[in-house]
């Protein structure tokens, strides 16, 4: 009995020993994790948060997406693109204009960014009770690019040990 | 010890920071990666994720609108 507390205490020694190790050699440590709820469908919205998960992989942290209510949409097939902008849609007018311009700046597709998300090995997580609502099959989405199904505890489960956690 | 050339010159972010993890990823360790790139912000985010990764820096230097980063995993 006493060994066991023991062996444990030193378990536990032994990590935050290597813990403060991996500080002092100013690395940042690999299981470092951001976790994104996409709550929104915006086209605007959905660049940012796979902007910031990418960025979050490149920097060495494991990232996860979980995408819930009108972020479940851009998940369906053909779906990506579909969003409105978030501000100055002007029945697609607006959204023609910004994506003019973002092509002018080089800046990626959705589909290179998402695609670089899952080649970085981040993780992508659809909403079930959406699904449910929303009447959206499994067969309705991308699956290939879909890690798990899950609802809040799944994300709670996800965001418990993140440094960086946002809902956009 | 291979050198692994990266080109992102014209891309800006997130592409630079990615196409670097991506040719990290794939390096052997010693293996040297020299990412050439015009994005001001990358230009200081790199070493950011170098360091972040414990990537060495072996040079950074700008040549006119470029710049160049070398890292050795």
């Amino acid at each position: 009995m006493e060994n066991q507390a023991a062996e444990v205490t030193l378990i536990i020694k032994t990590e935050v020993l290597n813990k403060v190790i991996a500080e002092a050699k100013g690395g940042i440590f690999m299981s470092a994790k951001t976790t994104i709820i996409i709550h929104s469908g915006d086209m605007d919205k959905l660049s940012s948060a796979l902007i910031i998960g990418n960025g979050a992989l490149a920097m060495g942290m494991e990232a996860s997406l979980y995408f819930t209510f009108w972020g479940l949409l851009r998940l369906k097939k053909g779906g990506l693109n579909k969003g409105p902008l978030s501000k100055m849609h002007m029945f697609g007018l607006g959204k023609l204009m910004i994506k003019s311009r973002m092509k002018k700046a080089n800046m990626a597709s959705l589909e290179r960014l998402m695609a670089d998300f899952k080649e970085l090995g981040g993780k992508i997580i659809a909403c079930e009770m959406t699904m449910e609502i929303m009447g959206v099959k499994p067969s309705d989405l991308q699956e290939d690019l879909i890690d798990d199904y899950g609802a809040v505890g799944t994300y709670i489960q996800e965001a418990r040990d993140a440094d960086i956690t946002l809902f956009i | 010890m291979a050198e692994i050339k990266v080109d992102v010159r014209g891309e800006t972010c997130p592409v630079p920071l990615v196409e670097m993890r991506k040719a990290l990823r794939k390096a052997d360790p010693g293996d040297i990666i020299e990412i050439t790139g015009t994005h001001p912000a990358s230009k200081k985010e790199i070493p950011m994720a170098a360091q972040a990764l414990s990537v060495k820096i072996i040079s950074e230097e700008q040549l006119k609108n470029e710049w160049r980063i070398k890292l050795q995993k």
